[in-house]
């Protein structure tokens, strides 16, 4: 069939937000989180992600292009939309923007964050460890950038959960639409909860 | 209440297809219980603007007068609706008309709704005949299964779920809700579910159902309260499987 590629490439975007990329944003901060229990706890746990056989592969296939092909798409679609919520002020339609502008957000944080750690850790500038975050964060300019860029990234994973059901064709009625509603917001408070105790942590140490 | 003497209407109007859009004033006599076309009308028959100059009238179009066919849909106070249904009493003024900005406009308040029916060539919203004999009656349909697809056939393509949704523009090719709930309008149907997948097929073409970014307004804002996003889940649903099935293949054949 002729012209039927944007419904692959539309259907990949969805799938790959929620799986590997979803699962890999929560598995990041509830790893990140055992810097709340003490500053070893922390670098026991990143060590043992580290350590994990074929981490670069792992790195690469789970993490890196998923996210490069869902980043690319998503800016194509953010950008072809165009928000009406000022005539049309409907939660759904204020999600839809949020979700595009969450994810414009979340790709700028997320450049600057692998940057920040990822490559210069490739470079033999820094390494995985408790230290480097908590020199990161010491800023205070840097402690906002890092808690506008995780709670964008968690809004976005919740939301996109519930257009992820929508899409897979899970939840059709709108009773069930509304009770995912519900579970987005419960999985939003408390991922972000996990995201920004740990900020707090590295940031001011308590 | 106190009587209005007159109504303002603020009407956004443009005299071609290619020529630039123009904002023009009028005041018409009130009368009771009028709607929007009724106003129109008036303007019509006395097309003096609201500084007393001769105009030309106000170009609308309309059918039904009774919010069945969905010819006089148009943007009234910012948000798109059918002029027929709506009451001066209910709006606040002075009350802004306009065409909907989401399809060419023909002339002032006319738009050219004919990507819509384009839209249901591309997903084949319809029973093709399959001979000019009498092939007797054809399946039955379960009564529940008749009654939420008695729904979905209230659609008029009036085109007001388009110009609600923030993916129908002129940067994408998306075809809009109204033609995605269709197919499942027409594969419901027991002699239109025997070509259920060329329609996914259709669906499944570029402008189908993956340009759905579910904002949702569409279902807020269809006149005849058509359960559009429940169409949209279900023909994600369908389309998915089908889409798996034709990929891999499969003994279910359809």
């Amino acid at each position: 069939m002729a012209g039927q590629r944007d419904f692959y490439w539309r259907r990949l975007h969805s799938l790959l937000g929620v799986v590997p990329i979803g699962i890999f944003l929560v598995q990041h901060l509830v790893i990140n989180h055992f810097a709340v229990y003490g500053e070893e706890s922390f670098n026991k746990a990143a060590g043992f992600m580290a350590g994990l056989p074929f981490v670069i592969l792992l790195e690469i296939f789970i993490i890196y292009l998923p996210i490069l092909y869902h980043a690319v798409l998503g800016v194509y679609i953010a950008f072809t939309a165009k928000n009406n919520v000022a005539k049309y002020g409907f939660f759904r339609n204020w999600m839809f923007k949020l979700q595009r502008w969450t994810g414009i957000i979340t790709l700028i944080f997320i450049a600057w964050h692998v940057w920040e750690t990822r490559v210069q850790i490739a470079l033999g500038n820094a390494e995985v460890n408790y230290s480097l975050m908590e020199g990161i964060l010491s800023s205070p300019f840097m402690f906002w950038f890092y808690i506008i860029g995780v709670v964008s990234a968690v809004f976005h994973f919740a939301n996109g959960l519930w257009s992820f059901f929508v899409t897979w064709g899970i939840t059709q009625s709108p009773k069930s639409q509304r009770v995912l509603t519900y579970v987005a917001l419960f999985i939003f408070i408390a991922v972000s909860y996990l995201g920004v105790r740990t900020l707090i942590q590295f940031a001011y140490g308590v | 209440m106190a009587e209005k003497s007159t109504v303002t209407f603020i009407i956004t109007r443009q005299d071609s297809p290619d020529s630039e859009p123009y904002e023009e004033t009028f005041h018409v006599p009130y009368r009771q219980n009028m709607n929007v076309i009724s106003a129109l009308m008036e303007i019509q028959r006395n097309p003096v603007n609201a500084n007393g100059e001769e105009t030309s009238p106000v170009m609308w179009e309309m059918s039904c007068l009774e919010e069945v066919c969905g010819a006089c849909s148009m943007v009234i106070n910012g948000t798109a609706r059918q002029s027929c249904a709506a009451l001066v009493d209910q709006l606040e003024q002075p009350i802004r008309l306009a065409p909907m900005s989401t399809f060419p406009i023909v002339r002032d308040l006319i738009v050219d709704r004919e990507r819509m029916f384009d839209a249901l060539k591309q997903v084949k919203a319809w029973v093709p005949l399959d001979g000019t004999h009498d092939l007797g009656p054809g399946p039955r349909m379960p009564e529940n299964k008749r009654q939420w697809a008695y729904e979905l056939s209230k659609c008029m393509t009036c085109g007001v779920c388009l110009e609600a949704c923030p993916n129908v523009n002129d940067k994408s090719d998306f075809i809009g809700p109204a033609a995605l709930s269709q197919v499942r309008l027409f594969n419901a149907h027991p002699t239109g579910a025997m070509h259920a997948s060329d329609r996914l097929e259709g669906l499944m073409e570029d402008g189908g159902i993956s340009g759905c970014g579910n904002s949702q307004n569409c279902v807020q804002v269809c006149p005849k309260g058509i359960p559009l996003t429940t169409s949209i889940a279900a023909m994600n649903r369908a389309t998915n499987l089908h889409a798996f099935r034709s990929f891999f293949g499969s003994d279910e054949t359809l």
